[in-house]
């Protein structure tokens, strides 16, 4: 541990600690372009210029130099101010003076800098450099003649990303930043180099000239585009949830997220399911809520009632639907739609066990039947860091590009159980070995089984240590699997007791061709498949328009909150089950979000708790020995549900990166 | 005249001008490689002791002292993650872009073995495992004797296993370049070693702790390890006997511009300005009456005064206390015939047009300072402008990542040290008249 003294202020600094997180450690403010925590050290920008003693009676880029022992840093010195002046008035020589129409504007580092650091004129009396735009795909906009050559954009895409498509060209006052041959950058992290261009060089395409900063109210919340359970903001103005931005949660989602998180939003507006309808003669016709609930009781169903639940749901939301049922004298639960069976009476084997952050540890990795990139690209980043730490990475499956280099074994199921020599050994010989089983695989009969009868041969589960992990992809399905929205046989079983009454909690994936007695209530927000076969829709909220609990896949509870309110007659869900619970002579014992979360904490005490659930650790007795193909099931990252299916952004990166369509653009 | 000029039987380059063959018979019968076993047998330490007592300073710009430098590899082979040993390398710049640098280029196309033979003999005083030679891209003749020459010492057994009978293990790699001045800094020499953009890293790691592939690694220039073989054969107590105190040795000049004779000459340090001009380049045009200003070290070193250099010994403290440095000792004699202004302009859009882009002080100061010169050179400017451009030079000058800042920035400190009254003058005369600028535009 160095001691050194930071302006005078004497402190201990962790060792390996840079001089610039010594200063910071010490309060003080140093500024920096190019340096980020999570990226490698680039040194190029120089504006993190310190004064340190012993050293060259020259200025220092405290992010790339090593805190010693007796070090004397200075950040308040002439020749520190005189660095940092210099600095930002190269950067600024170049850079033109747009700001009023840039979309960096108010949240903009050199702007931020410029006042904070810089002189106040300029002495630069020569032409200006401008810079050709180039093509980065539907979802960054350039304007590269703002770009100060930080080269964040580089080291992420390479390093965290995984794809070496943005680099520099050129030298000296020539050098650029591009995706080499002008393709779309081909990455489903794309839209964070966003977030990481400190000036409005890379600014986000679908929400250019949108909004300013200052406009929108920022609000806490979890993504529901897959399991992962992202720690995002909501930014929204009026009443129209304008942007998702990442929020720093290291034990999840780092600083990142998938553009399907982050450019969904725009399906948020479009097809919504704003009022009430009822299907009369083959058609749906608008309705009133009484209407609907009237009808709903008409059906008399008793307890020949179903609900299946979709894949973005909240906690409270299959809490009362739960709590409906079972008033009701039902339990037909069930939240795997596409007709998964896979057993649950143990959790913590079908859970991610190892946890998102732990990933990062392991030195050999198994993936059965799992496109890890798109089923959840944030935990692919972290099997890139494990992999960078050493880790090996075989893989039973179709072959996909993950961005990394994986020994794939071949498709077919049956090598689990009979894994070849080089994988068994790699294994055997591990420290913390990890196996990650993905929806794919959980489809495939006997696999589970097989799967966890790899847990004893390989020692997956040792001390401190769990190498046993499912990989769901579906927000709603921890918690849904928590509160019992699970049968036996799955779906399956509630086709085959033919219920009179079905209810759809925003289930778009289901066949609904097999419920065709039923009477289907759909209980969502968009306009998709569910509510195509509807008889009865009933508009609920969106996850941007709730508050609500969710249950990531390493079984983490996390809240996210309520940003707008939902469009038009549309409710949240919760208070629809409710009031129907009234009309159906159920009444539900709750009048409030509050009470409802209350009553669902009080059933499962694990929901109340923020941070990961204690599933222990039990292996079932499954049957073994899978074989056949295994098919991912998802097949277009950007098209996965409801809202993506209405989102114009979502389609425009489907059609260009999945099916490599051209995109026309309006003759300039 | 008092000087003690060099004697022919003291020159280590004894075919700098190629009147002799180049191929390994002939370097042989110049004497190299001779006993080369006898002097590995001498072991690690001493050779690095014996580099160290003969004072040599490296001879690629910055006069590092060689047997220092190689005394920083590691003594022991560090261990990577998996616990094996990881190899040292010797890499040769021989890069070499500086403009009026041209000294390299003799001894890689007519002395190339007394390279190789140093090679070997430098490799393995730092333990190194392999040397790898980079040559500049445009050093095409050059790079193709250089691989005969590497290709003949594998064929007689002076390199590969057991190289020259010393039972040491060592390859040379002759590596060409792709004509980026910015390669011959040596970090920016590694990334390109290793099929990298040439641009420099980041220091502290140092080359010696982590260089090429993150291995131990050395850089020095052609000369420095080129002269190792001889100052070893004849001790250095010989080699310290030339120059002054701190810069002994014999050094190769190159003298061009305004003489009457351009020249690359071998001669002992310290030599005088004059004394080597007028012996060797049979003086300066038109007279020395007739000389303006003299570049002393190579493009990156502020230029000297007449007055100032006449007496000056050429030598690395001789011409730091001149404000200047001896560089590559590449000497740019200008006489009055020269448009100083033009001439250090001309020198700021090189260093504009090979600067890396990677740093903001020198990508943008570059270009700053070079777009000023150019108003300079005919006085499209104000008095102002003048203290503006020392202030911009002062910004890039220490902040950069890599040396090329400074070298861009000191020969326009220099001009405007000396020539201030020369730049007053035209802009004053331009405000006088109206005719049109010609103006040089950056090339799009």
């Amino acid at each position: 541990m160095p001691k050194l003294t930071v302006d005078g202020i004497e402190l201990e600094v962790p060792q390996g600690a840079t001089v610039l997180q010594a200063a910071e450690l010490a309060g003080r403010e140093i500024p920096r372009f190019c340096y980020h925590e999570r990226l490698s050290i680039a040194g190029n920008c120089r504006m993190c210029l310190v004064e340190v003693k012993p050293g060259p009676p020259k200025p220092q880029a405290s992010c790339a130099l090593p805190a010693m022992e007796g070090q004397e840093i200075r950040t308040d010195s002439a020749m520190v101010k005189k660095a940092r002046e210099g600095v930002m008035e190269f950067l600024l020589i170049n850079h033109p003076l747009d700001c009023p129409i840039c979309d960096q504007g108010g949240e903009c580092d050199l702007q931020d800098q410029a006042m904070a650091y810089g002189k106040g004129g300029s002495r630069y009396e020569e032409n200006k450099r401008a810079v050709t735009e180039k093509y980065m795909g539907p979802i960054v906009k350039t304007v590269m003649t703002r770009c100060i050559h930080c080269t964040r954009c580089v080291r992420f895409s390479e390093e965290v990303a995984g794809v070496e498509t943005i680099g520099a060209v050129g030298r000296g006052e020539n050098m650029q930043i591009t995706s080499y041959l002008e393709e779309a950058v081909n990455s489903e992290l794309s839209g964070n180099v966003v977030d990481l261009c400190p000036v409005g060089a890379l600014t986000s395409k679908p929400y250019a000239f949108e909004a300013r900063p200052w406009e929108l109210k920022n609000t806490l919340g979890i993504d529901v585009m897959d399991a992962v359970g992202s720690n995002v903001r909501f930014d929204a103005r009026g009443r129209e949830v304008l942007r998702i931005l990442p929020r720093i949660n290291d034990d999840v989602n780092e600083e990142w997220i998938s553009d399907k998180t982050r450019h969904a939003v725009d399906g948020l507006m479009k097809r919504r399911l704003d009022k009430v309808y009822i299907r009369k003669d083959g058609k749906l016709a608008e309705a009133s809520w009484s209407e609907a609930f009237t009808a709903i009781k008409a059906v008399d169903a008793g307890d020949s009632v179903a609900a299946i639940a979709g894949d973005m749901v909240d906690c409270e939301t299959l809490y009362a639907a739960k709590a409906l049922l079972a008033s009701m004298g039902s339990n037909m639960l069930e939240g795997r739609q596409t007709g998964l069976d896979y057993d649950t009476s143990s959790l913590s084997a079908v859970n991610y066990n190892t946890g998102i952050a732990r990933t990062e540890e392991a030195d050999v990795i198994l993936l059965i039947g799992t496109n890890v990139r798109w089923e959840a690209p944030l935990v692919n980043t972290r099997i890139r860091k494990a992999i960078k730490n050493g880790a090996k990475v075989f893989a039973i499956g179709e072959e996909v590009d993950l961005t990394y280099r994986a020994e794939w074994l071949g498709n077919d199921a049956g090598l689990i159980a009979k894994l070849p020599k080089a994988a068994a050994d790699a294994l055997k010989n591990a420290q913390k070995p990890m196996l990650i089983m993905g929806g794919g695989a959980l489809g495939v009969k006997g696999a589970h089984g097989d799967a966890l009868a790899l847990v004893k041969k390989y020692k997956l589960v040792r001390d401190d240590w769990n190498g046993f992990n499912v990989l769901h992809m579906a927000a709603s399905r921890m918690g849904g699997l928590m509160l019992g929205y699970a049968q036996k046989g799955g779906v399956k079983d509630i086709i085959k007791a033919k219920p009179k009454l079905a209810f759809f909690l925003g289930a778009d994936e289901a066949d609904f061709t097999q419920f065709g007695d039923s009477l289907k209530v759909y209980i969502g927000h968009h306009g998709d498949k569910g509510a195509h076969a509807a008889d009865i829709i009933l508009p609920a909220a969106a996850y941007t328009e709730k508050n609500g609990t969710y249950v990531n896949l390493e079984g983490r509870v996390q809240r996210s909150n309520k940003a707008v309110y939902a469009p038009g007659d549309a409710r949240e869900d919760w208070s629809i089950l409710r009031a129907l619970s009234d009309v159906l002579g159920h009444k539900l014992p709750f009048d409030d979000f509050a009470a409802c979360r209350a009553a669902m904490v009080a059933e499962l005490p694990a929901l109340g708790v923020e941070g990961v659930a204690d599933y222990g650790w039990e292996v079932p007795k499954l049957d073994t020995a899978a074989k056949g193909k295994i098919a991912y099931p998802i097949k277009d990252f950007y098209l996965t549900n409801a809202v993506t299916r209405a989102s114009e952004t979502m389609n425009r990166c489907s059609a260009e990166l999945i099916h490599g369509e051209e995109i026309l653009e309006a003759a300039e | 005249m008092s000087f003690d000029f060099l004697q022919d039987k003291d020159r280590i380059f004894t075919n700098v001008y190629g009147f002799q063959d180049a191929g390994l018979k002939a370097a042989q019968k110049r004497g190299d490689w001779d006993k080369t076993k006898d002097i590995i047998k001498r072991g690690n330490e001493a050779i690095i002791e014996e580099m160290k007592a003969s004072g040599l300073r490296g001879r690629g710009g910055a006069g590092f002292p060689t047997g220092l430098k190689w005394s920083f590899m590691p003594k022991e082979a560090p261990k990577d993650k998996n616990g094996n040993p990881r190899p040292s390398f010797l890499v040769i710049n021989a890069d070499e872009s500086e403009p009026g640098s041209c000294k390299d280029r003799e001894i890689l196309r007519h002395d190339p073995h007394k390279l190789i033979e140093g090679a070997l003999i430098a490799g393995f005083a730092m333990r190194a495992r392999a040397a790898y030679i980079y040559i500049r891209g445009e050093y095409i003749q050059e790079a193709r004797v250089m691989e005969a020459a590497v290709a003949e010492a594998y064929d007689a057994g002076l390199l590969g296993k057991n190289a020259a009978k010393s039972g040491y293990d060592f390859d040379v790699f002759v590596h060409r370049g792709a004509g980026a001045y910015i390669c011959g800094e040596e970090t920016a020499m590694i990334e390109s070693l290793e099929g990298k953009k040439g641009q420099p890293r980041l220091k502290p790691p140092f080359p010696a702790g982590a260089g090429l592939y993150g291995c131990p690694t050395t850089v020095n220039n052609v000369e420095s390890i080129a002269v190792v073989p001889t100052i070893l054969r004849r001790g250095a107590s010989w080699f310290k006997s030339f120059g002054r105190e701190n810069n002994h040795g014999t050094k190769l000049f190159q003298i061009s511009g305004h003489v009457e004779k351009p020249c690359v000459v071998e001669e002992a340090m310290s030599i005088p300005f004059k004394d080597m001009i007028e012996k060797h380049c049979g003086g300066v045009t038109g007279g020395w009456d007739n000389l303006l200003a003299v570049i002393p070290g190579g493009s990156s070193v502020p230029l000297v005064p007449a007055a100032q250099i006449m007496d000056a010994p050429m030598d690395f403290d001789g011409l730091r206390d001149l404000g200047s440095g001896l560089g590559t000792a590449a000497v740019i004699v200008m006489d009055k015939s020269t448009d100083i202004v033009r001439a250090i302009s001309r020198l700021s859009y090189f260093y504009k047009h090979e600067s890396c882009g990677q740093c903001t002080p020198c990508r943008e100061g570059t270009g700053w300072m070079w777009r000023v010169m150019e108003k300079m050179r005919d006085g499209n400017a104000e008095i102002e402008d003048i203290d503006t451009l020392y202030e911009v030079t002062k910004q890039v000058e220490g902040h950069t990542i890599c040396a090329l800042g400074d070298a861009a920035a000191w020969p326009i400190q220099g001009l405007i040290r000396h020539f201030r009254p020369e730049m007053e003058r035209r802009i004053n005369e331009r405000k006088g008249s109206d005719s049109l600028p010609e103006t040089m535009e950056a090339a799009e």
